[in-house]
C-alpha cells in the first residue's frame, strides 16, 4: 500500500520554498501581524472559510511562527485563496492577524506568478481590468443575467433598463454605465502613474501577460496626453 | 513493527524571531502619532470642521464626526450595483441642510480588488488612499467614506504609514511626482458614523411610523473588526458589547431591533468569492440564521449585495426567500419620506421589498408609476437626467 505523500511539493527545490518564505517574513507588516499562537482556535471558530473549505487561519499563523518553510509553501499553493479577507480572525487574543498574513502570502504568490495564483485569478481578470483602468471596481453594466444567474429575477430587469435607470437618479456623478461614477481624466492619469511607480504593473505581468498588454495599451494614450510617455 | 514514514525535510529552528507580548488593550491612540508626525512636518493633517459631534469609540475615546462640509468618498459597489445607497446618503445631507461635496476627483480605494486578488501592494494602496485625501484637502472639504472596506482599509493604511517611515518616504515621493502633499485627515470617518451622529435629527423629521417594523442588523466586518478600537460603541446599545451604529439609528426611528445568534459572522462576501466563487458566498450568507425580520439593515457595500442577492439559490433548499436588505441610510431616508425609487432606488435590489414598504405606510404602486413616468420622459428625450429638483418637487 502506498504511503500518503506528506509533502506534496517535495519536487520543488528547497531553495525556492525558502526564498518565498523569506519574502513573506521580510514584509514590513509581518512583525505587526504575528505575535505567536495560543492555539485557542478563536480564529478558526469565527472564520467563514474554515466552515466551507479545508482552510485554517490558525495553521497559517502556526506555520509561519514555527518557520515551517515546507508547510508555508504548501499553504501559498493550496490554501490562501480560500480566505475571504473578512478579518474576523482579528478576534485573536494574541493580536495576530492571520488574514493579513494571507494578504502578504498572496502578494508573494502573485509577484512570482505561481500557478496557484494564476488559477485563483482565472475568470477574475475582467475585474482587475475594470479597477485598474477606470478607478472603480464594479460597474453597472456588469449586472447581466448571464453573468449573475443566481441573483434573482431583477438582474434581467436591471440589464434591460440600464441606460435609463442610470439617468433616473439625481447625483450628477452617477449617470454612468461602464464605471461606478464619473472619474475625472486627470484623476485616472494619477492612478495610472501610481500603478506604474509602485510595481503593480509588474505584478500583473507576472500573473496575466495578456491583461498586462491590454492595460498598458489603455493607459498609454492618457499618460502620453498628460506628458508621461510610457517608454 | 513500526511503519517507516517518509521524512519530510525538516524546517530550520526559528531564528532571530523573538515573540514579545503584545500591547494590552486598549491599544495606543494612533491619532496622537498622526499629530506627532504633523509636528515634525511629515504630513498635513486636515482638521475635522466645526461643528462636529463627539461620539465614543470601543475603549472610551472620543471621536469627532463632522456634521457637514464633507467630501464624499463614494463606494464603487454602492454606486455601481446599489445606487440608492449613495443617493440616500446625499439626500439625507440635503434634507438636513448639511453641505457636502460629491467629487469626480476620486478613485475607489481599490481595496476590494486588493483583498480579492492581491494584485497590488502596500505602497500602491497607501498612495491611492493619500491621493484621495489630498484631493479632498484641495477642495477644503473633509472626507466622509461611504464604503466599510474603504474605511477599514484606510485605517490600516494610516497604521502602516505611521509605523513604517520607509513607506511614508516612498509614498511622499510618489505624491511629489503627482504634485501633491502627503495628507492624513485628523479622523477617518465612515458615513454610518455620521448617520449615527444625526439620528435624532432624522427621527425629528420622521414622517412614517416604524414601530411595527422589526429589523435585524448585520454589522460589517471591515467597519468594526479592522482597527477595532476606532468603531463607535454606546452603552445604550447592546450594553456597549457590540458596535452601536445602525442599531442606534433603527432604535431612534422606533423600529424593533431583533437579536440573532450569528451576528458576529461575516456575510460571506469574500471579495473574489462574490464575483467568481459564488457557491461559497451563497452558502455562507443563507446559513447565517438571520431570523425572519421585516428587513435586514447593514452599513457596507458587500453586505447589502451578498445578503440581498444570495437568497435565491436557497430556494432549492426550501429556505425563506424574500427578506429585504438595505442600508440604514436608505431606511432612514424612507422614514423621512424619501421616494422609494427616485431616492432609495429600491428597484436595484433583488429580494422582495414591497410588503415592507406597505408596512411602513408607503404607497409603492404610486411611487413606481411616478418613477416610470420619469423613465418615459428620459426615453423620449424630454429630460436628460433626473435631478435633485425633480426629487424635491
Amino acid at each position: 500500500m502506498a504511503l500518503p505523500q506528506l509533502d506534496k511539493y517535495a519536487h520543488v527545490p528547497w531553495e525556492e520554498k525558502e526564498r518565498l518564505f523569506e519574502e513573506v517574513t521580510a514584509d514590513p507588516r509581518f512583525a505587526d501581524y504575528l505575535y505567536g499562537c495560543y492555539e485557542c482556535g478563536i480564529c478558526v471558530a469565527t472564520c467563514p472559510s474554515a466552515r466551507f473549505y479545508d482552510f485554517s487561519p490558525r495553521r497559517i499563523a502556526q506555520a509561519l511562527a514555527r518557520e515551517d518553510v515546507a508547510l508555508v509553501y504548501e499553504q501559498i499553493q493550496d490554501d490562501i485563496w480560500e480566505c475571504s479577507q473578512c478579518f474576523s480572525c482579528l478576534r485573536c487574543p494574541r493580536k495576530n492577524n492571520p488574514g493579513g498574513l494571507v494578504t502578504i502570502m498572496r502578494e508573494v504568490a502573485v509577484r512570482h506568478g505561481l500557478a496557484s495564483a494564476k488559477q485563483a485569478l482565472e475568470g477574475y481578470s475582467r475585474i482587475i481590468y475594470k479597477i485598474m483602468s477606470t478607478g472603480t471596481q464594479v460597474s453597472p453594466d456588469m449586472i447581466r443575467p448571464e453573468a449573475f444567474p443566481d441573483w434573482g429575477p431583477s438582474a434581467k430587469e436591471t440589464g434591460d433598463n440600464l441606460d435609463v435607470w442610470r439617468k433616473a437618479m439625481p447625483p450628477e456623478t452617477m449617470h454612468t454605465t461602464s464605471m461606478s461614477w464619473d472619474v475625472a481624466d486627470k484623476t485616472l492619469t494619477e492612478l495610472y502613474l501610481i500603478w506604474h511607480m509602485t510595481g503593480v504593473m509588474d505584478m500583473i505581468k507576472a500573473v496575466d501577460e495578456g491583461l498586462h498588454m491590454i492595460l498598458v495599451d489603455v493607459m498609454e494614450e492618457k499618460l502620453e496626453e498628460a506628458g508621461y510617455p510610457l517608454s | 513493527m513500526p511503519i517507516s514514514l517518509p521524512v519530510v525535510q525538516s524546517a530550520p529552528a526559528p531564528k532571530g524571531r523573538a515573540f514579545a507580548r503584545s500591547a494590552p488593550d486598549p491599544a495606543e491612540d494612533i491619532r496622537e502619532k498622526v499629530f506627532e508626525l504633523e509636528a515634525k512636518g511629515e504630513w498635513i493633517v486636515p482638521r475635522v470642521p466645526e461643528p462636529w459631534v463627539p461620539v465614543t469609540t470601543k475603549y472610551g475615546r472620543t471621536k469627532k464626526i463632522p456634521l457637514q462640509h464633507t467630501w464624499h468618498h463614494k463606494s464603487c459597489g454602492q454606486c455601481g450595483h446599489i445606487p440608492g445607497y449613495s443617493t440616500s446618503i446625499f439626500w439625507l445631507h440635503r434634507k438636513l441642510g448639511l453641505d457636502y461635496n460629491d467629487p469626480r476627483d476620486q478613485t475607489s480605494c481599490t481595496a476590494w480588488n486588493y483583498y480579492a486578488s492581491a494584485t497590488s501592494n502596500s505602497a500602491a494602496q497607501a498612495a491611492v488612499a493619500v491621493r484621495n485625501f489630498a484631493a479632498a484637502h484641495e477642495t477644503g472639504y473633509f472626507p466622509q467614506i461611504h464604503c466599510g472596506t474603504s474605511y477599514g482599509h484606510y485605517k490600516e493604511v494610516r497604521e502602516e504609514l505611521v509605523r513604517h517611515p520607509e513607506l511614508r518616504a516612498q509614498v511622499r515621493d510618489i505624491m511629489g511626482k503627482l504634485g501633491k502633499p502627503l495628507v492624513m485627515p485628523e479622523e477617518i470617518v465612515h458615513y454610518s458614523e455620521w448617520v449615527y451622529a444625526v439620528r435624532d435629527r432624522i427621527a425629528a423629521r420622521q414622517v412614517h411610523d416604524f414601530t411595527g417594523v422589526t429589523v435585524t442588523v448585520h454589522p460589517a466586518c471591515h467597519y468594526y473588526k479592522l482597527v477595532q478600537e476606532d468603531a463607535i460603541y454606546d452603552p445604550d446599545v447592546y450594553g456597549g458589547q457590540r458596535t452601536a451604529v445602525v442599531s442606534a439609528v433603527a432604535q431612534a426611528l422606533g423600529a424593533k431591533v431583533a437579536d440573532y445568534s450569528t451576528w458576529f459572522d461575516c456575510c460571506g462576501f469574500g471579495f473574489r468569492h462574490i464575483l467568481v466563487q459564488r457557491d461559497f458566498t451563497r452558502s455562507f450568507a443563507v446559513q447565517r440564521k438571520i431570523e425572519t425580520p421585516d428587513v435586514t439593515l447593514t452599513h457596507d457595500t458587500g453586505c447589502v449585495t451578498t445578503l440581498d442577492k444570495s437568497q435565491f439559490a436557497a430556494q432549492a433548499h426550501d429556505k425563506k426567500v424574500g427578506i429585504p436588505v438595505m442600508s440604514e441610510a436608505q431606511f432612514a431616508a424612507l422614514a423621512m419620506g424619501a421616494h422609494p425609487y427616485r431616492v432609495c432606488q429600491l428597484h436595484w435590489h433583488s429580494a422582495e421589498y414591497r410588503p415592507l414598504l406597505e408596512k411602513m405606510g408607503i404607497d409603492w404602486r404610486e411611487a413606481w408609476r411616478e418613477f416610470e413616468d420619469d423613465c418615459e420622459r428620459i426615453k423620449k428625450g424630454e429630460k436628460h437626467f433626473l435631478t435633485w429638483e425633480d426629487v424635491d418637487a
